[in-house]
């Protein structure tokens, strides 16, 4: 594309309109974008508080509790990005408010990094919003705060360009639906949040290791307990490289208009 | 200039359905253009194109002398489309819309002009509401708000005046020959054909995806409006093999005026005279009689090949007077 003059090669005032656009969305419902998650996680928490006592997670140096808190919140951040972009461009097509998006002078580069960018600022809301209302039950450590914003960023990234896809696929609610409860919902309960891979037989172990979100899971965890099953820096690459693959995926379906234009 | 120059635009749906079949269409800059056509002749599918909401099978569009494919961004800054489809964000009021609809556009919400927007559309009263309170006619004035907010050059309105009552619709259209007095270009399309009439200075019909004509307003009017006569009788009237036969110079047909009698493009006393005369050799002295000039809606239906008097049905719209 030609730009015909620097000003209006990029259109900076429009991707930073349509991701505050995106972030005011999620806030003007908080009870349900970020209230809600961070109860659910809380009731979780309290359940398997109770259920486990104090019992030690097998081959680690840690109690359940502590062990659960960052698999939950790194959860309810998969789940939050994931529902931020999904729903907002699912209702956009079915109340037919997604022309507006088509019809702006955005490109697709510039669409993609706004619903992404908005994804991830959900996604840490929630995260913060539940470790800050925890902090005076649990000790929390950060103990590779790099690790811990590097998984948090790049997770966020990944499942809200999986809810940018599936967005654009579906075409209507219970196609989302579909895709949430049968794909993200199945892959994230059963990625490492409730248990450490090493208490499943191992064909059991095997298959998480085949599960993406464990790998997201389970590097958020180390960045606070320092350990986990998996090493966090060689599957660093493997995430870094995932959101990468799904942002481009995302900036290649909305250039295309599949399924957004007819 | 030309504000927008179409050429060779085709669109096959991947039903096969065929919407748009090669138009070429030359729209002035600063004109103000109708583009009718019957109910699925594909005026939408040529205004979605330009909104880029449908992607064209073929052909190319150039917007003051910029292409649409390859300078989609210069473009898109400077048309503002108003959909037939009402839809807003739940979420947002009617100021929250606009000041969103303006930066997505590239342009820092400019409130003073939002403004004068909102209470130029009597909107002002409702900015702080949430869209979902407001009534059919608000939301489709606050679309037309909402296609002006960046200041396009072009400005686009597909039916904008569907369902919105009498009052409202004449203070939408002085604010259109305003806004078009002022330089903006805009292409209408309606089915209030006596709007259309009154308003363009321009006019193309397409139909079943075809374009059928393009001209301006006046020689349409000029070149393919003719003028009739029309005879009201307070009997019964036939139109027998033998009196056709008479009148074939003057096509007759019968209509709810009566008997019509076509005197050709150019009105001139001789003709009338003549078919005055071989209506009352026919048929006797008339009620009452006069002389017609087709309008826009007569010369659409002449050309569409829709029944002569049927009127047009405008679809989900009650509110017309």
């Amino acid at each position: 594309m030609r730009p015909i003059n620097a000003d209006e090669s990029i259109n900076i005032i429009g991707a930073w309109t349509l991701f505050t656009r995106e972030v005011r969305r999620f806030l003007k419902v908080k009870m349900q974008t970020i209230v809600t998650p961070a109860l659910t996680a809380m009731l979780y928490l309290v359940i398997f508080r109770y259920a486990m006592g104090t019992r030690q997670v097998p081959g680690m140096a840690v109690d359940y509790f502590s062990f659960l808190v960052p698999g939950l919140a790194m959860m309810a951040m998969l789940q939050n990005a994931f529902a931020n972009t999904s729903s907002s461009i699912i209702m956009g097509k079915v109340m037919g408010m997604h022309i507006y998006l088509l019809m702006a002078p955005l490109s697709a580069i510039e669409v993609v990094v706004a619903f992404l960018a908005a994804a991830v600022v959900r996604a840490l809301v929630v995260a913060v919003v539940f470790l800050a209302v925890l902090s005076p039950f649990v000790d929390l450590h950060l103990l590779h705060p790099e690790v811990i914003l590097l998984y948090g960023l790049c997770g966020s990234i990944i499942m809200g360009g999986l809810g940018l896809i599936g967005g654009i696929w579906a075409r209507d609610f219970d196609h989302v639906a579909m895709v949430s409860n049968f794909v993200i919902l199945p892959l994230t309960f059963l990625s490492g949040v409730f248990y450490s891979v090493k208490q499943l037989p191992p064909l059991w172990q095997q298959i998480n290791h085949a599960n993406p979100f464990f790998y997201l899971i389970d590097g958020f965890r180390y960045g606070f307990l320092g350990t986990g099953d998996t090493d966090p820096y060689a599957s660093m690459l493997v995430v870094i490289a995932t959101a990468l693959i799904t942002t481009l995926v995302c900036w290649q379906l909305w250039r295309t208009g599949w399924r957004m234009k007819e | 200039m030309t504000a927008l120059a179409i050429n060779g635009l085709s669109k096959f749906y991947d039903n096969g359905n065929q919407a748009l079949c090669d138009v070429s269409l030359d729209i002035p800059e600063g004109s103000f253009y109708a583009l009718l056509g019957p109910n699925g002749a594909g005026k939408s599918t040529l205004i979605n194109i330009l909104a880029d909401t449908v992607r064209a099978s073929s052909g190319a569009i150039m917007l003051f002398g910029h292409d649409m494919l390859t300078e989609r961004s210069w473009c898109k800054r400077r048309i503002g489309v108003v959909p037939q489809e009402v839809a807003f964000d739940p979420f947002f009021t009617p100021r929250e819309v606009l000041a969103f609809t303006s930066g997505m556009f590239g342009c820092r919400p400019d409130f003073d002009w939002i403004d004068a927007l909102l209470a130029r559309l009597e909107l002002i009263d409702h900015a702080k509401k949430n869209t979902r309170q407001l009534s059919g006619g608000m939301r489709r004035r606050l679309l037309v708000a909402q296609a002006l907010v960046h200041r396009p050059k072009l400005v686009i309105l597909d039916e904008p005046t569907a369902g919105v009552d009498v009052e409202l619709r004449r203070r939408l259209w002085d604010f259109m020959r305003e806004l078009n007095a002022a330089g903006t270009t805009i292409l209408l399309t309606t089915h209030y054909l006596d709007e259309a009439e009154e308003l363009c200075d321009h006019v193309a019909i397409i139909d079943r995806g075809k374009l059928l004509t393009a001209r301006p307003m006046q020689e349409m009017m000029r070149e393919i409006a003719s003028s009739y006569l029309w005879l009201n009788y307070d009997k019964p009237v036939e139109l027998s093999a033998d009196v056709v036969e008479k009148l074939v110079d003057f096509e007759p047909r019968l209509s709810d005026e009566g008997v019509c009698l076509k005197l050709g493009r150019q009105q001139n006393g001789s003709t009338f005279h003549r078919a005055y005369q071989a209506a009352v050799a026919s048929f006797g002295a008339p009620l009452d009689a006069g002389v017609r000039r087709e309008d826009l809606e007569d010369v659409f239906l002449r050309l569409t090949g829709k029944p002569e008097h049927h009127h047009m049905v405008d679809e989900g719209n009650n509110a017309s007077d």
